[in-house]
């Protein structure tokens, strides 16, 4: 059933590979256009998902070096100059500033919509989610194309937005800001690039969920499931559920912005704050979907690497499904200010903590995997203890802004700003970074450099952290977010942040250089590099994997815990 | 944090008497202070007679400081409640939490690397640990959210019938404020620019108003010693009126009213930023807020037009007795310079704000 021929590229069809099965194997694979614009392979299509958060992830980490440029001192640096390149440039300072307000919307939503939730389900989850539980593919090819290809005309939307005005909004698009406080089509424009990117991400999902129930292969049990199908399976259910309650609320945004609705208008008696509880029933789920497959990723490679199976299997799994189910019922935590009643300030208090009980799970069990084992520390594998390390200092800081009276001071301050960068720029990337350097020789055949993916990872991990942890000082001196200018007293910690946003963009140049270098001239991977820890299926497969794998069914035998 | 307060205080009279012995042609001291007590309502007390503030900032009250790493030092019983609780208790808790996991993770990168363990174990399950690192954390979180939740019953305490009604009300991009329990006077903040960024003649910020960003040409002048209700809302989008040292934040929302309380215990100059965005100079509309005795506010509310409630003892004190720090008053009028974006008449109606029923639970509960 498994493959064992080698294949040297990632790129080149893979039609021609001997192996046994190969005269009954009527799917080769099609031409150019065909393969990689109408593709029904799920593995292309991961690759696709890959290389368009790869473009998305540099728009959006370049947006943020404009943003750190402009902050590393008071005044207003470099805002002017840019806003001269767009419509309406001699509008003078408010239209600079209204460029800041553009830059900061389109971070995050990039980041979100375009670089993380691409990467991790579209990108990994196509690619090993079905390899993963012994299917061929996923449970609707076509579906699973179309998912991709709505997120193409989604970015252009969001991309064009600022030559249209710029939709200045925050991601978080809070009404009447975004209704009658930002007139002209960019908003529209940002809205229905949302409503793509949830389509594309709700068909995904329901692909994902069908799959995962009905393709596993004979033997394949949930509770004999990898970690990274548990996880990639939770975060469908979050997807399904979350993303149309976002849908819903900014397609009242539309009408309220065109058709004269009044949903979030108290002078036609909506309200703002119902936008906030529909955005964030959305949002809070949101932050989960985007870290939960990191944490299915960091369990493989913490396994791999410390020649152990996971430490409590079934916790891990149920952690996550805690995580899921508790995760829609936090929301408000991002209101505290908003005028909650003291009773509804204390339920969401208490119910956001609870969140720190399975993630403390989680964490533990993750160092009792590599407790007994015998740890090898390839790049995968630095990234993911970075990644816990990491994570758990983004996860402290959430506890710290549970406390609804405490939030009183930290609201919208830069303690927020980096608490939600340690878990996402700091968790969910560095579990991505973990994932891409794991995968790399299972989808393109080739090894990567691995001196070139040390240096990538020392040098980001020190850049990030003087990136972000001078973040929780400036919030705690009270520099409020989404400001292109502060105070003279906030110069110092500012400073030093763009400094590190500049060595973490020097470590970049390694991460690429080694991505072009190994995918011309690196070595054969061969089928399992990673040696015996590495236990899951995609292992006993060629490198890259055959077009079509699994033509017949692998049938796992009980109890061998792949886990 | 007393002393540097009262050092404020001790400046600003004596800012006030240098202003007095420089101006040749205005009256002798003596009969200032008669003046000023005869006919408050042509003075404001929060002047010096050449126009400046005159309660001077202090470097590091209610104001950040370049390189400091920790909270803002609080100036209500609340703030230091909750300050007490982040210093005292999260903050080393979280710090013991990373320090810990950190030594884990060292350990078993040292003690489990292939070198030194070339052959895994194949332990996987271990029902007492399990069971521990479940329910030590919850036991953790249970004791945060003690505290927690009486720091927010403390924060939700409604204001006394005595206490001072501030209405903050939000505007794109400048604060204005109502005293409803005064007269209803409005006053205006606007955020002051540099001496470059404005035209001849225009008001530029000084060091005496405050820092760069943060200093308002009208300051919020409310009593210390007194509670005071805030009430906040908004004429366009939402804002956020915000002040560190006092351990608040509340979201000014249109067709709202939210409502909190708080004590100011030390006179001052302290600033806060609008912490919700709301447009192009979300960053530029600074909150100036400063805290003066009962008596001097009287004065203030007096010159403002305003008046004082009958009942509260504190008119009474401010008409019989001069203050020190407002002998220099002087008719330098409650006239600023207006920036140019402040509008001359703000709104005194802001629209169909109907009661919030959470914000009334604020207060109820």
């Amino acid at each position: 059933m498994t493959d064992t021929a080698l294949h040297p590229s990632a790129f080149e069809a893979h039609g021609d590979h001997g192996h046994g099965h190969a005269d009954h194997d009527a799917h080769h694979a099609p031409g150019f256009f065909a393969r990689w614009f109408m593709s029904t392979n799920h593995k292309d299509i991961g690759t696709l998902y890959l290389i368009f958060a790869i473009c998305a992830g540099i728009i959006g980490g370049g947006i943020s070096g404009l943003m750190r440029a402009e902050l590393a001192h008071p005044g207003i640096q470099y805002l002017t100059t840019w806003a001269a390149y767009l419509p309406g440039g001699e509008q003078g300072l408010d239209h600079s500033l209204h460029l800041w307000n553009v830059l900061i919307t389109a971070h995050g939503l990039i980041m979100v919509f375009f670089m993380v939730m691409p990467a991790m389900i579209g990108g990994f989850g196509n690619w090993f989610v079905p390899i993963m539980i012994g299917a061929p593919d996923m449970a609707f090819p076509r579906m699973n194309n179309i998912s991709f290809w709505l997120l193409i005309p989604s970015f252009a939307l969001l991309l064009a937005s600022p030559f249209f005005g710029g939709a200045g909004t925050g991601w978080t698009l809070y009404a009447p800001l975004s209704t009658y406080g930002e007139p002209g089509p960019s908003v529209d424009m940002a809205i229905l690039s949302l409503h793509l990117a949830g389509a594309s991400s709700i068909l995904g999902a329901i692909n994902f969920i069908t799959t995962i129930f009905n393709m596993r292969a004979p033997g394949m049990t949930l509770h004999k499931m990898p970690l990274f199908v548990w996880s990639v399976l939770v975060t469908a259910f979050l997807l399904l559920l979350s993303l149309p309650v976002l849908a819903a609320a900014i397609t009242m945004l539309l009408t309220d912005r065109n058709f004269g609705t009044t949903f979030f208008d108290p002078a036609g008696g909506g309200d703002p704050i119902l936008y906030q509880h529909l955005f964030w029933f959305f949002g809070h789920p949101e932050v989960y979907i985007m870290i939960l497959p990191g944490f299915g990723i960091v369990s493989h490679v913490i396994s791999t690497f410390s020649k152990k199976p996971i430490f409590g299997y079934l916790g891990m799994a149920y952690a996550m499904v805690a995580i899921g189910v508790v995760g829609f019922v936090v929301w408000a935590h991002h209101m505290f200010t908003t005028g909650l009643s003291v009773n509804t300030k204390m339920y969401f208090t208490a119910a956001t903590m609870v969140i720190a009980v399975p993630t403390g799970i989680k964490i533990f069990s993750w160092i009792a995997t590599m407790w007994g084992g015998s740890m090898t520390f390839k790049t995968p594998m630095l990234w993911a203890i970075g990644f816990i390390f990491m994570f758990t200092v983004g996860g402290v800081t959430g506890v710290v802004l549970a406390n609804g009276g405490i939030d009183d001071y930290m609201q919208d301050s830069y303690y927020v700003v980096a608490h939600f960068h340690y878990v996402l720029s700091l968790g969910a990337v560095f579990s991505l970074f973990a994932g891409f350097y794991y995968w790399f020789p299972k989808m393109s055949g080739r090894m990567y450099n691995e001196a070139l993916g040390v240096i990538h990872f020392a040098i980001f991990f020190v850049g990030v952290n003087m990136l972000f942890f001078p973040m929780h000082f400036l919030g705690l001196q009270n520099m409020q977010r989404r400001v292109p200018d502060y105070t003279d007293g906030l110069e110092y910690w500012n400073h030093f942040a763009t400094i590190g946003y500049m060595v973490m963009a020097f470590s970049m140049i390694f991460f690429f250089v080694n991505i072009i270098w190994s995918l011309v001239a690196g070595r054969a991977a061969g089928d399992s590099p990673w040696g015996d820890g590495a236990t899951t299926l995609e292992w006993t497969l060629s490198s890259p994997p055959p077009y079509h794998q699994f033509e017949t069914l692998p049938v796992i035998d009980g109890g061998d815990g792949h886990h | 944090m007393r002393i540097l307060g009262f050092k404020g205080i001790v400046l600003a009279a004596g800012l006030a008497l240098a202003g007095l012995g420089q101006a040749a042609a205005a009256p002798a001291a003596p009969a200032a202070a008669p003046a000023a007590a005869t006919a408050p309502a042509k003075t404001d007390p929060m002047l010096a007679m050449d126009g400046a503030p005159a309660m001077l900032p202090v470097a590091g009250v209610g104001m950040p400081v370049d390189g400091h790493v920790t909270l803002q030092p609080q100036v209500t019983p609340n703030g230091r409640r909750a300050l007490w609780f982040h210093d005292a208790i999260l903050f080393p808790l979280i710090t013991i939490i990373c320090v810990f996991v950190l030594i884990l993770l060292a350990w078993v990168v040292v003690r489990y690397r292939r070198a030194a363990q070339p052959v895994a174990t194949k332990t996987s399950h271990n029902t007492v640990l399990e069971v521990l690192w479940t329910g030590l954390p919850v036991l953790i979180l249970l004791g945060i959210a003690l505290p927690s939740i009486g720091l927010l019953n403390a924060q939700f305490k409604p204001a006394p019938d005595n206490a001072v009604t501030l209405k903050a009300i939000g505007n794109q991009w400048y604060w204005s404020y109502q005293y409803p329990d005064n007269g209803g006077f409005e006053i205006t903040a606007n955020m002051l620019k540099e001496r470059n960024e404005v035209g001849k003649g225009e008001r530029a910020r000084t060091d005496a108003d405050g820092p760069r960003l943060l200093a308002t040409d009208n300051r919020v002048v409310l009593p210390y010693g007194v509670p005071i209700r805030l009430i906040t809302t908004s004429n366009d989008v939402i804002h956020s009126w915000g002040v560190p040292a006092f351990w608040i934040k509340l979201d000014a929302v249109p067709g709202r009213l939210n409502e909190t309380s708080f004590t100011i215990e030390k006179p001052g100059v302290y600033f806060g930023v609008c912490s919700e965005l709301c447009g192009a100079r979300h960053g530029y509309m600074p909150i100036t807020v400063e805290a003066v005795s009962p008596a001097v506010f009287a004065q203030w509310v007096k010159a403002k037009g305003g008046t004082m409630p009958s009942a509260k003892p504190a008119a009474a004190v401010a008409a019989a007795q001069p203050l020190p720090e407002t002998g220099a008053a002087f008719e330098a009028g409650n006239s600023t310079a207006p920036a140019d974006n402040a509008t001359a008449e703000a709104p005194t109606v802001t629209q169909g704000a109907t009661a919030n029923p959470a914000g009334a639970g604020n207060a109820g509960q």
